[in-house]
């Protein structure tokens, strides 16, 4: 069999809330093929943040292991967790943009890499919709531009597992296609996706896989048709106004 | 008055004709100070850096401590250095007892407080999602902590500014390690003490009123830094 691209084990993880201490991942386990697209779904505070930012090696966990490409990251040295994390990008769920121009933010990974490629830049810009915005104080630009431009800074790094954190919620329609569209072309790239999303449509459409997260737990994996064809996960917490 | 007001008008001819005095103390206040703070500088803002990334016990303790040491009498640190550089002292062998980099080294540790618990403040204040962000674009432990310090780098820079306002008009440091040996050591403010108690009434205000004009200009800078 072939060794699975990522490979989540047993994760926990438990933070501090004022005193007391709660579970926010209680034994995930999960594994995602190299070109997947993966759906996180749940209502707000079930884990997906907290999931996405394990999977990204922002935070370490409290329990269990993650493999990614066959090396295991627990208790990887900063050095082996660095050549891994940039293998990655991540696009969160709020961006921030570094102070200083359009520009400086999306050639930021490349940087920090020792190289500055202005081409890339450029692309990368056009596939966000957002040509000629270089020049721009990154302060200034709107929320959903903000949003297009975090994803830029990811996009321009080429990686080969991309972590989105509800990509689209602060976007128009319209936007949101494009954006929609983005993700599709890296998945015929072979780019493995994982995204947390509220909208059903945008998994339907663009999901291989959906994983259901409920209180810390992935309660239900499958292909989008199957986890939306199951009366118990939509009575438990999706069927609302996405329409499904 | 009368004779208040006769010194005020000679003092201020005494700036406008450039008087060799005027001019050569207020150079070497500002070459020394400014020398001081850069010294401190290089120290305070890795040093601050260091502070606000690492957790560690006592973290809360120590940058208490340290703003404590903000209004530390001059007088206070000029006896410390004087004791650390005094010929029996352990610096002692550096000869810097009376002499200018003997005030840059007391005026460094003067002003060291003020610049590594501002430069804490500053980088606490800057998003922890920018150090997220950072290292999930695949920065370094370094790149992330020189992004973080130039995302802080107007409070950074007002933090360096006003440890320069403090080591320019502090007189302890000065007085005590310096000696005020005129032509070597002689600064604005121990200058401003001396020629009053001599009586030379004109030279003080002269040099008062530099140092006030240069505390504007410090000032000025800080409001522009921060932006306001
Ligand atoms: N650092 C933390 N310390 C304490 N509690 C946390 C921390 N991070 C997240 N939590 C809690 O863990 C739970 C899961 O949070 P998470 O952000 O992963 O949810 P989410 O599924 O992304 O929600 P949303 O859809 O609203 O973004 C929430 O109850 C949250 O309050
Ligand atoms: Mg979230």
């Amino acid at each position: 069999m072939r060794m699975a691209f990522l490979e989540i084990t047993d994760l926990r993880k438990t933070a501090r809330q004022g005193q007391s201490l709660v579970d926010i991942l209680k034994g995930i386990n999960l594994t995602v093929q190299r070109g997947e697209v993966l759906a996180l779904i749940g209502p707000t505070g079930s884990g997906k943040t907290t999931l996405l930012r394990q999977i990204g090696l922002l935070d370490g966990p409290t329990g269990g292991r993650i493999i990614f490409d066959g090396v295991s990251m627990a208790g990887a040295g900063e050095r082996a967790l660095l050549q891994a994390r940039r293998r990655m990008a991540m696009v969160f769920q709020k961006p921030v943009m570094f102070r200083g121009s359009v520009q400086g933010n999306v050639s930021f990974g490349l940087k920090v890499r020792g190289r500055n490629d202005g081409e890339r830049v450029r692309s990368a810009l056009h596939a966000v919709g957002l040509s000629g915005y270089e020049e721009r104080d990154a302060a200034t630009l709107s929320g959903g531009e903000m949003q297009r431009i975090a994803l830029a800074r990811a996009l321009v790094l080429q990686p080969e597992l991309l972590l989105l954190d509800e990509p689209t919620a602060n976007l128009d329609p319209k936007s949101a296609k494009s954006i929609d569209g983005i993700i599709q072309s890296l998945a015929s790239e072979n780019i493995t996706v994982i995204m947390a999303t509220h909208n059903m449509q945008q998994c339907r459409k663009l999901a291989d896989r959906v994983a259901v997260l409920l209180g810390g737990r992935l309660v239900k994996l499958g292909r989008p048709d199957e986890v939306f064809g199951d009366r118990e996960v939509c009575d438990q917490m999706l069927c609302s106004s996405d329409g499904i | 008055m009368q004779e208040i007001w006769g010194g005020f008008v000679r003092a201020i001819d005494l700036i406008i004709t450039l008087n060799a005095q005027v001019v050569e103390i207020t150079t070497r206040s500002l070459y020394i100070s400014l020398s001081s703070a850069f010294l401190a500088a290089v120290i305070c803002v890795p040093l601050g850096g260091l502070i606000e990334f690492h957790s560690f016990r006592g973290k809360k303790i120590l940058v208490n401590l340290i703003q404590t040491l903000y209004s530390l009498p001059t007088v206070t640190v000029g006896l410390i250095v004087f004791l650390l550089i005094s010929r029996s002292g352990p610096l002692g062998s550096l000869g810097l007892l009376f002499s200018p980099w003997g005030m840059v080294f007391g005026q460094a540790i003067l002003v060291s407080p003020i610049m590594i618990g501002l430069t804490v403040t500053a980088l606490a204040a800057v998003s922890p999602q920018i150090k997220d962000t950072a290292r999930s674009l695949g920065a370094t432990e370094i790149q992330i902590i020189v992004t973080v310090i130039n995302e802080a780098r107007q409070a950074v820079m007002a933090a360096v500014l006003l440890g320069f306002g403090r080591a320019l008009s502090e007189v302890g440091v000065a007085m005590m390690i310096g000696g005020n040996i005129r032509g070597y050591t002689r600064v604005l403010t121990t200058s401003i003490a001396l020629e009053t108690s001599m009586g030379n009434l004109e030279l003080s205000m002269a040099l008062g009123m530099i140092l006030i004009s240069i505390s504007l200009v410090i000032n000025l800078l800080l409001n522009r830094v921060q932006g306001r």
